[in-house]
């Protein structure tokens, strides 16, 4: 029996801040305090931070660095992604994947209660979307698409190339919220035609409360937040320089690492998969197998609920989530996991578990022993069955 | 999250498995709310002797199954019946507020197995002036 360690399984929450993100940022709280709209000296080297934080987020997806709007995180860039494009657009409907973020999901709701007209696209039980029933919804007109690059819990990576075309010929913009997937899934926003993105730090080995909105010149979009004329007057606001600097950093080490990460990364997550299947019996792989997150691993566990798997988990030092982790209490049965057609039991008993930079073969080893042991534990304490999964 | 009374109930769980032959078994809850609490019931001239519970759910609704069966052992099912939510949240010194709904259904299985008792109660008597 392995002794009791600390494995984090839960990145695709939030990272821990990078080290040399952090030295790269320190500066900027003590020294360098300065603000980009001041013209002494001390504001000129804050400019230039953010001029060259600006270059390496425009770089990852081949950007212009004009085309780069720092906000407060993914969640401030869906909302004003939505409202700003809806309130530019003569025609005032919009159309996204079932299974958004909360950040989309949630701010529809509100466009809704707006007057404003939403359709959602119908996914698979992997959790691909369903290019029938876009085509579908874009025979009617609507100014704007929305669907994730790759999804928060269950890791399924979507066919963007494909998707951003389809919007491109019928002259829809195409946004795409990509938290998840920077750091492992290639995008190009010019070879792809998509006229939007968004982006987060803390995902990303960066610091909390940052993240941009990637938006294609020439696209018709409100401004979000008013007052100074910071982001060309479109988000108003100081600039929180520090963060931007461990954004940019953070990006410059995803590009310069991120090959060696995801490739070992993905090994693992693979090699926890087998794992799971070969040593539990009736566990349910969520997700698709292969068009994956490279750090994703989802599970349901038949007959058990997904709370207390996490709790006994976090007793034995090992953080993972269950499904609806992400969620508010309106979406507290997994939405994504309802939208797959996963049945109701296994939808209770899914867990999330997503890999980061830090975790070894001996983390993935230590989780399994004790996940075989919970599992039998609390199915010892369940009234249903494993094998049929009928619905009491 | 949770107090130190619910966590250490969940981890050692006293009342969990099953009475074969039980005098009464209750079931409440569903797949879909996430919560399935079934209860077995050893009754013996009117005084439960022994309780055992299966749930399927979260903390909440382990620990709640769980305090409910050491709850009525030793009562009378007039006893029993009386026992109400917030006793069952007393005993647990307090649930989270999104989690109360478990020590409601831990008070509705009580007394559903004791219905499953005066049910099989009834059969056996019917049989019986036959």
């Amino acid at each position: 029996m392995a002794q009791n360690r600390d494995v984090y399984l839960d990145n695709a929450a939030t990272t821990y801040c990078n080290g040399e993100v952090f030295f790269a940022m320190q500066p900027y709280f003590i020294s360098n305090f300065g603000t980009p709209d001041s013209l002494h000296q001390i504001g000129i080297d804050a400019g230039q931070a953010i001029d060259n934080a600006r270059a390496s987020v425009a770089k990852i997806i081949n950007a212009d660095p004009e085309e780069i709007y720092f906000t407060s995180g993914a969640t401030e860039a869906n909302n004003w992604v939505l409202k700003g494009i809806v309130e530019a657009a003569s025609v005032k409907r919009v159309i996204v994947s079932e299974i958004e973020h909360p950040s989309i999901i949630e701010t529809t709701r509100w466009l809704v209660a707006n007057g404003v007209e939403v359709d959602y696209i119908k996914v698979d039980e992997n959790g691909i979307i369903s290019i029938p029933d876009l085509l579908a919804k874009l025979a009617k007109p609507a100014c704007l698409v929305s669907v994730m690059t790759a999804n928060h819990e269950v890791g399924t990576v979507q066919y963007i190339n494909t998707i951003a075309n389809i919007c491109a010929q019928n002259n829809v913009y195409f946004h795409t919220d990509a938290t998840q997937a920077l750091d492992s899934v290639h995008i190009d926003v010019k070879e792809m035609e998509i006229t939007a993105l968004s982006l987060s730090g803390h995902k990303i080995y960066g610091p909390k409360g940052v993240g941009a909105l990637y938006i294609k010149k020439g696209t018709r979009i409100a401004a979000f937040m008013h007052g100074g004329h910071q982001e060309h007057g479109y988000r108003a606001g100081t600039y929180n320089v520090p963060a931007i600097v461990g954004l940019g950093k953070a990006i410059e080490i995803c590009m310069r690492d991120n090959g060696i990460n995801n490739a070992r990364i993905k090994q693992l997550r693979d090699y926890f998969i087998k794992e799971v299947e070969n040593k539990i019996p009736a566990v349910k792989l969520n997700g698709h197998r292969t068009q994956r997150l490279a750090n994703n691993v989802n599970f349901s566990f038949q007959a058990i609920e997904g709370e207390s798997i996490t709790t006994l988990l976090a007793l034995q030092g090992i953080c993972a989530s269950t499904g609806s982790a992400s969620s508010n209490e309106w979406l507290s049965r997994s939405h994504v996991l309802q939208a797959m057609g996963v049945s109701d039991e296994m939808i209770n008993g899914s867990v999330r578990f997503t890999l980061g930079r830090s975790t070894t073969k001996e983390d993935i080893d230590y989780t399994v022993e004790h996940l075989i042991t919970i599992v039998h534990r609390l199915r010892a304490m369940s009234p249903l069955k494993i094998g049929g999964t009928k619905n009491v | 999250m949770y107090n130190e009374v619910v966590m250490s109930r969940f981890q050692n769980p006293r009342n969990a498995g099953i009475i074969t032959n039980a005098d009464g078994v209750g079931q409440v809850g569903n797949v879909r709310s996430g919560d399935i609490m079934k209860m077995y019931l050893r009754i013996e001239k009117g005084v439960i002797t022994n309780a055992k519970f299966k749930t399927f759910g979260g903390v909440s609704a382990i620990v709640a199954t769980d305090v409910a069966c050491d709850m009525i052992k030793g009562r009378t099912i007039d006893e029993a019946l009386k026992i109400t939510n917030q006793d069952v949240l007393k005993e647990l010194s307090g649930l989270p507020e999104m989690k109360t709904h478990c020590s409601v259904l831990a008070q509705e299985v009580i007394a559903d197995a004791i219905k499953d008792y005066h049910k099989k109660l009834e059969k056996e008597n019917n049989k019986k002036k036959k």
